[in-house]
């Protein structure tokens, strides 16, 4: 088994390893195609630019989730997290009586300040407590959650000045060249997610660290600083996906973000990262959140199924991607 | 005599690479028949064919002079034949007695039937003449305790064929003597017993013939009167290996570069001193769980433990492997697949892990940098690899250990611990790696060994340093090493006994 390089067979493996990373992109032509079918209106520019923009959210909470899942972690608090996030940062742009970029400005910074603190929070309590990371987020879940009830006493928190929310509107919104901004925020959250984890030494600390955490640990690599800094990045990611997200309803409610966890999860393991750690795909990752759009779409153009099984057609989707990935793995 | 299992002709490939060819063997009932190579000889190959775990490519099977099919390596159980694999894959939280009937579980009235296996359990184990208490978590079973656990589990089925693959791994030689007694009882049984390994000394003691696999092809059977292991060697490796050690450098000095007074690791070490000189190989030896690991673990910050650490006559003190690596320590654990590399990555990354520091221009990683440094690694240490872009879990054992070697010499480190450098390693390799290790100490570096092979501490280090129970049992120096002193350090027995132990199988 050993001495001769025989290059036939590893073309044949390569050719194999992309067929991991490229299936959810070919699941994605698959989804156009056939919605292109069902229904006329599917193809159409303001269509799939609006699928996308819906998709924002989860892209960038996802991407964040791709870190803390390519090491070898969990984090289920990302859908209250950005509730809370949200909560507060109204709050904040509440408590300033002029409707300025100085505001605004305000109310970003103590949106990712809060967010990163939260990722902070879980990482700490992960690496330092030795506790599972689904029992940690699970618990900071509900923590987030209630904070976000208590808050907001039951209610809504909204956007009071409406010379603010109008100065805020073209955040979600707006477009650059005729491209939404919230495309632009994911397309540019996504880019640097990439190229921190497939060019920087922390991203190939975060793959071998989701890999073998022995191994990484023999090899000098600074778990604890790592594992943290995945989850932080997570909340940072939670606090841009919140600054996109405020400004389309303008307010936040004890209902904001329910089941984002699940939907981010979904879209990295759509996208071809392990659950279990030690592969990340970043792009995946971005292809697995819009699918999800997708799917939804498509339910609502063609009159098939009903739209309220929305949430069981992707629950479906996370089940075939697993059972994919792991055929694929079995191949090999 | 008929033979109770015979291949005939066996190929077999994976994809257009051909592992096998053409291999014919025949078992026959009450013999031990051991079967050598280097790593990717296609011995493990030949062993999964025989135990129903692949279907050949080419060739039958005869069993008792019928051809027959197995489907799977339950059909192959069903005909006798089972196999004691290399790896303990046992479930740590069950009882002995669970883990030996799970998925056979003994039913009364369509529950389990806790009395009746525990019963069985018991006998089973007294055959075996080991004491283990089958209601005993497997998990606080010691690792040579585990494996024959794994050895009842397979004789518990009826068997006509057992087959052992590479069995000795992880015992310590007094462990060895009583699998060996075992083996030898399934003999008299009548029983054929396959034995797979590359520890040849081993074999001479055990085994009635021996065929002989280099590069998937069959070289040789011969019964084992008049071979002797060097001939086994020269079969195997097909040139001359009576030169296996390199001479040992002259450079150890009297230049101490370390030294630790004192050091204790809850649990499993007390008191522990040792001085490291520059440019020498120092050896460690010991019965496993004397805790020699977990003393050079702790040096280097990778277990608790306290002592005096004193590094060129500085006090140090290491929190983690990050920071003794970079006071120029490297320590590469007996654990290759599990501490040592990622399986599932690819040579590139795990090459650079943990110098990644060298390969980053600015915030990126240079891939084109660590390209070059996998080129130069496959040849400075002659990595034997299909492709570069296999997985590490892709390579054998020795090409691993010789990948992990690349990988920590990146860190250009002064002080170079081993934790079992051949384990697991065909005896090609082994002189490659020996030879290495002595260039290390050459070039001035000090080097530690630790091994649980006593002709390897022999051929190989300056002095060597035995540990008993947690405890530095003492020194043997150069002039005086031999197997009788570091067995009679190593278990505190010094009769005709243990040297005849140790002289069997070493």
């Amino acid at each position: 088994m050993t001495e001769t390089v025989l290059p036939t067979r590893a073309e044949k493996r390569k050719f194999k390893m992309d067929m991991r990373a490229l299936s959810p992109f070919i699941a994605l032509i698959v989804l156009i195609i056939a919605g292109a079918l069902i229904n006329p209106d599917f193809l159409t520019a303001s269509n799939l630019l609006n699928v996308v923009t819906r998709s924002a959210f989860i892209a960038i909470i996802a991407v964040g989730a791709t870190f803390v899942i390519a090491s070898g972690g969990l984090d289920l608090s990302v859908g209250s997290m950005a509730a809370l996030t949200a909560g507060v940062m109204i709050l904040t742009l509440n408590s300033q009586g002029s409707a300025d970029m100085g505001t605004l400005a305000l109310g970003m910074l103590a949106a990712i300040a809060l967010s990163a603190a939260c990722g902070l929070a879980n990482g700490l309590i992960v690496t330092f407590g030795r506790i599972e990371p689904f029992i940690v987020t699970l618990g900071t879940m509900g923590i987030f959650r209630s904070l976000v009830i208590w808050l907001a006493a039951g209610g809504t928190i909204t956007i009071r000045n409406l010379e603010l929310r109008e100065l805020y509107r073209p955040v979600y919104f707006g477009s650059v060249f005729g491209i939404p901004v919230p495309i632009i925020a994911f397309l540019a959250v996504a880019s640097i997610g990439a190229l921190i984890l497939y060019r920087t030494s922390f991203g190939r600390h975060v793959v071998a660290l989701g890999s073998n955490e022995d191994v990484a640990r023999y090899s000098g690599v600074p778990i604890w600083r790592v594992r943290t800094l995945t989850y932080i990045i997570q909340g940072i990611c939670v606090g841009i996906a919140v600054l996109v997200y405020v400004p389309r309803l303008g307010s936040a409610t004890p209902t904001t973000g329910l089941l984002w966890e699940l939907q981010a999860i979904t879209a990295v393991v759509i996208g071809g990262t392990a659950l279990k750690g030690g592969i990340g795909r970043v792009w995946g990752t971005v292809v697995g959140a819009v699918i999800l759009e997708l799917v939804a779409n498509i339910m609502v153009l063609s009159n098939f199924v009903s739209e309220f099984l929305v949430g069981a057609v992707q629950g479906a989707i996370i089940i075939i991607a697993m059972l994919v990935q792991r055929s694929v793995h079995r191949g090999r | 005599m008929d033979s109770v299992l015979r291949a005939e002709n066996i190929s077999k490939s994976f994809g257009p690479i051909e592992v096998l060819s053409g291999i014919s063997l025949d078992l026959r009932p009450g013999e031990v028949h051991a079967v050598i190579g280097e790593n990717g000889a296609g011995k493990s190959t030949l062993m999964r064919i025989l135990s129903g775990h692949l279907p050949p490519t080419k060739g039958r099977l005869h069993l008792n002079g019928h051809p027959i099919t197995f489907s799977d390596p339950v059909d192959a159980e069903a005909h006798g034949i089972v196999l004691v694999h290399q790896e303990i894959l046992l479930a740590p939280d069950l009882t002995v007695a669970q883990n030996l009937f799970l998925g056979r579980e003994i039913k009364r009235f369509g529950f389990v039937d806790d009395k009746a296996m525990r019963e069985r359990a018991h006998s089973i184990l007294q055959e075996l003449g080991t004491n283990i208490d089958p209601d005993r978590e497997v998990r606080h079973l010691s690792i040579a305790d585990r494996q024959l656990v794994q050895i009842a589990r397979a004789l518990l089925v009826p068997h006509k064929v057992v087959a052992f693959d590479e069995p000795t791994a992880v015992l310590t030689p007094i462990e060895a003597e009583s699998l060996f007694e075992i083996i030898r009882k399934l003999r008299a049984q009548g029983v054929a017993v396959l034995y797979i390994s590359h520890r040849l000394n081993e074999v001479k003691a055990v085994a009635d013939r021996v065929t002989v696999l280099r590069d998937g092809r069959h070289v040789a059977t011969r019964d084992i009167e008049g071979l002797e292991p060097l001939e086994m060697a020269r079969l195997m490796v097909g040139r001359d290996m009576s030169k296996l050690y390199p001479e040992k450098p002259a450079t150890a000095s009297e230049q101490t570069v370390l030294t630790v007074r004192d050091m204790a690791v809850p649990g499993f070490v007390e008191n522990a001193s040792l001085t490291l000189h520059r440019g020498e190989i120092l050896g460690f030896g010991g019965l496993i769980g004397a805790g020699r690991t977990e003393l050079f673990e702790a040096l280097v910050g990778l277990r608790p433990g306290h002592g005096a650490i004193t590094l060129d006559g500085g006090q140090v003190h290491f929190r983690d492997a990050r920071e003794a690596m970079a006071a120029g320590i490297v320590y590469l654990s007996e654990d290759r697949k599990g501490k040592g590399l990622l399986l599932q990555q690819n040579l590139r990354i795990n090459l650079s892990l943990a110098a990644l520091d060298k390969f980053t221009r600015g915030s990126f990683i240079d891939i084109a940098a660590e390209e070059t440094a996998l080129d130069g690694a496959i040849k400075d240490f002659d990595i034997r690899t299909r492709s570069r872009d296999l997985l590490a879990g892709q390579l054998s054992g020795g090409n691993q250990q010789k990948l992990l070697l690349a990988k920590m010499m990146l860190l250009e480190p002064r002080i170079v611990i081993i934790d079992e450098p051949t384990r697991g390693v065909d005896i090609g390799t082994k002189e490659q790696i020996y030879r290495f290790i002595a260039s290390l100490a050459a070039e001035g570096k000090a080097v530690v060994v630790i091994s649980s092979e006593m002709q390897e501490l022999i051929g190989l280090c300056h002095r060597v340093v035995v540990m008993r129970n947690g405890r530095v049992a003492g020194e043997v120096a150069q002039s005086d090493l031999s197997e009788d002193a570091i067995v009679y350090l190593a278990t505190g027995v010094h009769e005709e006994r243990a040297a005849e132990i140790a002289a069997g199988h070493a």
